[in-house]
């Protein structure tokens, strides 16, 4: 059908058509960012090839080794003006990130090369890379493993011979033989060691406290340092096997090659992973990349929180959001009954009721200055004066911790969880409430017995968007209770098991932090965007299941309604 | 026969004593579920409510005024007592405690004593050459503790008080004592008595003025620490300064050793440059007061001077640059005063500020800053021989008559007003008045500059530039959900873009800031393009889809058309992004960005308005979409089918009668995203430089008052002016998003009542 621009332009139709590219335009972004943060999240873990490469600029020659991470193009002139010697007629020069690793000997872990000055590009398979507790990754050819500083075996060449593999199994077989004594030793370290010196402290604060309280039992003093001579006993020994521990663990150490042709000496210990990214095929890539997920999700950050695990974060965030719904729930759903079903309706009933609204709206900071001011400082600092006069002047309670963190947040939410729980209360049908009363059942029996069941659903809608936003806050957190790197998790083996005092981690200031604060942030980039496609899963996944819920709640009272 | 009469008893009793009973305990029950709720709900809102008063608690001691009260020393009045020493008194001051006070007499005797009783505790008096007598007296600063008197035979004795704390049995203990910084030799300044002194410096460089209304010379002495003995070496050097005919009565020499400023009679002020090419020389002769000059000193950190006059006006003058490069000294604002000459001031030892008594007894505190006066009391019935403060500004001694009195002042936050806080102030070593934010410096005696107005200059330009791109796309986006969409897609958009809401707001500030930053600085012209080309090709496309054969065009039904443009938006970025360099080749000269900072001249950084209004568009983009969607939904339908009847296109209909009912819901949603991104804090702290600048600037950054409170919070002292700053911002954004969405509620709800009348 053919009809003219003008026509078309007045019976409104651009706009309609504009007014649907917003919603494709909205929903392209929503999209798009959640691609951009899968691609970007999941790629980090894949195994990259590793190149190896002759790079030379300005006359300069250099060997390459590394893996390319980004790449983007840059206007010639913009070279040509800072120096670069750029051949004639080009517009636009490729520019390479590439990841070169070997920090301690090169001192960057990332160069950008022009992709035109790359020469003799290749992929040997006996190129190595190793993951290591510092200094960041390792990439080069292996020569050498040492025993307590002896030479084991050796190679030489640059092809894969058998003897080649059997130097690599012996390799292979250390690391594993490292990170065993590895554990054994974190476990003495951070379980029994810490024990001991939690308990010391303990006794340090109940001396302190017989001290405070004027009392003059000596037998009582006596109790305390008979334990406290035990335990340092008991400390004497597990210092020895740790010391034997260390000796075994720092027996091995590695030889190798790195790109401009150095041999590099490196402890076994130091080495978390060694592979042979070039030599892999599907299947062992694919354990790889499944090995590095496991790792991710389940291991403790290392180096600056740029590489290893985020477990302890995702503990925090799940531990924090815990407490704070056994904190939220019941309030927020008395405070909605008192509102719905006890509150006489009026004026200051609607009052409240836009009151609470609108504290939705309030930002957040707003209740992390709020949580600082009044729980930390002022509630913090009585508790502190009245329980634990024997721990001062190191505050208990009177600092940002994980309570005062889940508190701030029950407050932010509690809002959504009454909106959510009266809603569901205002769709429970009058006659429902009008049958149970006429068959004489109290107002307090028909509430339990057959409104609130019935608004269960509503109410988990409710518990389960608080939780969405609360895992997801990030503001008021900085000032009431998280921390870059917490030395150990709010819930233990040590009396009294969960450390309410304590400050802990949190996925989403771990994000900022990481990405914002740390020292390599290009070293840091790839984890950050896993851990942000983590917790957009975590709350992605909380929200359709209220939506879920939601939805099988209004079918079911469509059935009643009838 | 009779009839029985009698009812027929069922066989349920209810009046059992165990039904009674369990009747009871129902209704006990009951009660007390109901006095459980009604407490736990009410204790909630309190809870609620308490933010509000719990931020307006902390806030409130900042305005208020200052309070003076005599002494109370374990529930008692301290009473005035006699002056301990012997002397008229040159100098009086006290320890950090307050504890110890120390009066400097003509005599040469230094007293410490107690300021409650005015027992003595210290006193000594200085050896001086044989038949001098001390004829003047100089104070490097309050904060320094040095002093210097200057003597009839033109030498000057420096010296300067210390104290030490010690806890025997647990009790402090303070112990006066006094030290020669520049040996115990007096030093000569000048060869005729030393009836004007002036003396300043660093830790190494002094420079002692001194001299007679006829010659005034300087000495500098510089101060090496011997390496192996420890002892300090000093070193003199002298030269003669250019004489200036204005009778002076009182120098002050400023730390950095360059300027001198003079005080003379009827008024006058001299301004001399020490370091001036070819010697010192006398810059600036003007006149400071329409009287005479009764106090001159200098405020803490010395780049300020107080000038009080006998016609009770006070003012504050310092050094400002001009267009020339010159240094003039300027007046740069005049103090709220009586017309009682002011004949005493003392300067506070850590803020900028200052108590004069005029010749009436009545005492004035006032912070310069500020501009405020923020205290006004009568402290005694005439003029008082001194009124001095203690380091921490907790207590003042007044000597009036031979008698001493100490007072209590509380005076925490002077330097907060109205003004300081939202109007232009002039700040020391700047050009004009200004908007600054800055609460914290290296140096002790930093002026904190608390202009609260660049940071919320910069929320509302965040929030700004943050609607300018989300509420075109929200409310379009929610027309077209509402109103043109079918039913079935409707249903898995809204919730899919609702979804967007409770994405984390960290992710959105980590992308922009790491992802979008650098991407805009690389693709400006790239993004600019985008917004161009995006809407044309939509309207392009469509044009050309309703120029298709109906057989094409019925294979998508009606409502469909928005995925219908999926890819073509997606095309047409792709093509933006990859037509841009041949565009920026041909207008920007190959580079938009070095274009925008070059030739534009406008400053670019890379974390600015530009990324914060995208990212946080997005942010916002859900909640204006979801209130607006419903607001439309909300409309009755025979409206529309009404309009549609009687011939109106759907977009006359649209326009014409669905927007206007929904104008008052769509003007909610706005207002409630407005809302979020005024508060809204991960994305501005990740997204901008958060530098507090005051520009418009779409490539420049901004701190926000959100953002601030996040940077700014923990490392501020509890119970701190800085930290009660902090809550009045805090305090501003909860009664600003507080009031915008009460009134986004009350309009909605009005709205559901008028539709419910439809």
């Amino acid at each position: 059908m053919r009809i003219s621009f003008k026509e078309w332009t007045k019976s409104g139709a651009p706009w309609v058509w504009l007014n649907a590219g917003a919603v494709a335009i909205s929903m392209i972004m929503v999209v798009g960012l959640l691609i951009l943060i899968a691609v970007r999240g999941l790629g980090h873990f894949w195994p990259a090839d590793l190149v190896q490469a002759t790079y030379s600029e300005n006359g300069q020659q250099m060997k390459l080794v590394g893996e390319l991470v980004n790449s983007e193009d840059v206007p010639a002139d913009q070279l040509r003006d800072s120096g670069v010697d750029v051949p004639e007629g080009a517009e636009f020069m490729q520019r390479n990130l590439i990841k070169v690793g070997n920090r301690d000997v090169g001192g960057s872990d990332f160069i950008w090369v022009l992709d035109d000055f790359i020469s003799q590009s290749s992929k040997p398979e006996m190129l190595f890379a190793a993951e290591r507790r510092e200094w960041g990754n390792f990439y080069g050819y292996l020569r050498s493993v040492k025993q307590d500083g002896e030479l084991v075996a050796s190679y030489d060449g640059y092809e894969k011979t058998a003897e080649y593999e059997v130097l690599w199994q012996d390799f292979q077989s250390r690391i594993e033989r490292a990170l065993v004594l590895h554990e054994q030793i974190k476990d003495i370290e951070k379980g029994d060691i810490g024990s001991i010196n939690y308990e010391l402290e303990r006794i340090r604060l109940k001396e302190r406290a017989l001290q405070l309280k004027e009392i003059t039992d000596q037998a009582r003093y006596q109790e305390l340092d008979a334990r406290r001579a035990e335990l340092n006993a008991d400390y004497e020994v597990l210092q020895k096997d740790l010391t034997d521990l260390y000796t075994a663990f720092n027996r091995d150490s590695i030889t190798a090659e790195v790109a401009d042709g150095r041999i590099v000496e490196i402890e076994i210990s130091k080495i978390v992973r060694a592979f042979l990214p070039n030599d892999m095929g599907l299947g062992a890539k694919i354990a790889h990349y499944a090995e590095k997920i496991v790792e991710f999700m389940t291991d403790d950050p290392r180096e600056a929180n740029t590489e290893g695990g985020i477990f302890p974060a995702i503990f925090g965030t799940v531990m924090m959001v815990l407490l704070m719904s056994v904190m939220v729930t019941p309030f927020g759903v008395v405070a909605a009954v008192y509102l719905r079903e006890y509150a006489k309706q009026g004026f200051v009933t609607r009052l409240i009721r836009i009151a609470v609204n609108n504290l939705a709206g309030v930002p957040s900071i707003v209740y992390g200055v709020f949580g600082l001011g009044f729980f930390v400082y002022f509630l913090g600092g009585h508790i502190d004066d009245a329980l634990f006069p024997e721990a001062k002047p190191a505050p208990t309670f009177g600092t940002p911790g994980l309570l005062w963190a889940s508190l701030t947040l029950a407050l932010l939410t509690v809002p959504v969880v009454i909106v959510a729980t009266e809603e569901g209360l205002s769709r429970i049908p009058r006659a429902v409430r009008e049958g149970s009363l006429a068959l004489g059942a109290t107002k307090a029996e028909t509430l339990w017995k057959v409104v609130l069941p019935m608004a269960s659903p509503a109410m988990m809608t409710g518990v389960i968007l608080a939780i969405a936003r609360a895992a997801g806050e990030v503001a008021p957190l900085m000032l009431v209770g998280v921390v870059k790197l917490a030395p150990s998790l709010p819930l233990d083996m040590n009396y009294p098991f969960l450390h309410l005092d304590q400050k802990f981690m949190h996925l989403g200031f771990h994000i900022y932090d990481v990405g914002f604060q740390s020292p390599n942030v290009e070293a840091a980039r790839p984890l950050v965007y896993a851990t942000a496609l983590l917790l957009v899963a975590v709350i992605a996944m909380l929200n359709l299941s209220a939506i879920a819920i939601r939805n099988h709640l209004r079918e079911k009272y469509k059935a009643l309604e009838m | 026969m009779s009839i029985d009469n009698t009812p027929i008893h069922p066989d349920l009793d209810f009046d059992t004593p165990a039904a009674q009973r369990l009747r009871k305990i129902r209704a006990f029950k009951d009660k007390l579920a109901g006095v459980g709720i009604a407490f736990g709900g009410i204790s909630v809102i309190v809870a609620i409510l308490l933010i509000f008063f719990y931020l307006l608690y902390e806030v409130a001691p900042l305005f208020q005024s200052a309070e003076i009260h005599p002494w109370q020393e374990q529930d008692r009045q301290v009473e005035p007592y006699a002056v301990p020493g012997e002397g008229n008194t040159l100098y009086l001051t006290m320890e950090e405690q307050a504890e110890i006070g120390l009066r400097v007499t003509d005599e040469a005797i230094l007293t410490f004593f107690d300021t409650r009783s005015g027992a003595v505790i210290k006193s000594e008096k200085l050896a001086l050459p044989e038949g001098a007598t001390v004829t003047s007296f100089a104070l490097a600063s309050e904060a320094s503790r040095i002093l210097a008197l200057g003597l009839s035979n033109g030498q000057a004795l420096v010296i300067k008080h210390n104290y030490k704390s010690t806890y025997p049995d647990g009790k402090r203990v303070i112990s006066p004592e006094l030290a020669w910084p520049m040996g115990e030799e007096p030093i000569q300044v000048s060869d005729t008595p030393l009836t004007l002194l002036a003396i300043n410096g660093d830790e190494e460089n002094w420079s002692l003025i001194g001299g007679d209304n006829q010659h005034l010379k300087q000495t500098s002495i510089s101060l090496t620490e011997n390496l192996f003995s420890g002892e300090v070496e000093a070193e003199a050097e002298r030269s003669e300064l250019p004489y200036l005919n204005i009778n002076a009565r009182k120098i002050l020499l400023m730390p950095d050793n360059r300027w001198m400023m003079i005080s003379g009679a009827e008024g006058k002020i001299a301004v001399v440059d020490m370091q001036a090419e070819g010697g010192p020389k006398a810059t600036q002769l003007i006149k400071g007061s329409s009287g005479e000059i009764t106090s001159f000193n200098l405020l803490l950190g010395g780049n300020s001077v107080l000038v009080g006059d006998n016609k009770g006006q006070m003012s504050q003058w310092f050094l400002v640059r001009d267009e020339n490069q010159n240094w003039q000294l300027s007046k740069i604002r005049s103090f709220a005063s009586g017309s009682n000459p002011i004949n005493s001031l003392s300067t506070e030892h850590r803020r900028k500020g200052f108590v004069t008594v005029d010749d009436s007894g009545m005492l004035r505190m006032y912070s310069t800053t500020a501009n405020r006066n923020s205290l006004s009391h009568s402290i005694a019935s005439g003029a008082v021989d001194n009124a001095v403060l203690s380091p921490r500004s907790n207590a003042l001694l007044v000597e009036k008559d031979g008698q001493l009195a100490l007072w209590k002042i509380d005076n925490e936050h002077p330097e907060i007003s109205w003004s300081a806080l939202w109007s232009k102030v002039w700040y020391e070593g700047y050009e004009e008045p200004e908007f600054i934010w800055q609460s914290s410096a290296s140096t002790n005696d930093f002026e904190p500059k608390y202009s609260l107005m660049p940071l919320a200059f910069g929320t509302l330009k965040a929030a700004f530039y943050a609607m300018l791109l989300a509420t075109p796309l929200a409310i379009c986006g929610a027309i077209y959900t509402a109103y043109f969409m079918v039913p079935s897609l409707r249903r898995k958009v809204k919730p899919f873009i609702e979804l967007m809401e409770a994405l984390p707001t960290v992710i959105l500030g980590f992308l922009a800031g790491l992802w979008l930053a650098p991407f805009m600085e690389t693709n400006l012209a790239g993004i600019f393009l985008t917004l161009l080309l995006v809407p044309v090709s939509i309207v392009t496309f469509a044009f050309i889809w309703a120029q298709l054969p109906n057989k094409v065009r019925y294979l998508i039904p009606e409502g469909w058309d928005a995925i219908l443009l999926i890819p073509v938006v997606v095309c047409s970025t792709l093509f933006s992004f990859e037509i841009a360099p041949l565009f920026e080749q041909l207008i920007f000269g190959g580079d938009m960005r070095y274009w925008v900072a070059n030739e534009v001249g406008i400053p670019f950084d890379q974390r600015n308005a530009l990324v914060v209004g995208i990212a946080m568009g997005f942010a916002i983009i859900p909640t204006i979409f979801s209130i607006t969607e419903d607001a439309i939904f909300a409309v009755p339908k025979h409206l529309s089918y009404g309009s549609l009847a009687l011939g109106a296109t759907p977009w006359q209909t649209l326009v014409r009668v669905v927007m206007p009912t929904a104008s008052p819901g769509i003007f909610s949603a706005v207002m409630i995203g407005m809302g979020r991104a005024v508060g809204e804090t991960m994305i501005v702290l990740m997204a901008t430089g958060n530098t507090p600048i005051m520009d418009v600037n779409i490539f420049e950054g901004m701190r926000t008052l959100a953002a601030n409170i996040a940077v700014e919070m923990p490392e501020s002292e509890v119970g701190s002016t800085h930290y009660r700053i902090l809550f009045l911002a805090a305090f501003v954004l909860f009664m600003f998003t507080f009031v915008v969405n009460t009134l986004a509620e009350t309009i909605r709800q009005h709205l559901r009542k008028k539709y419910g009348s439809l």
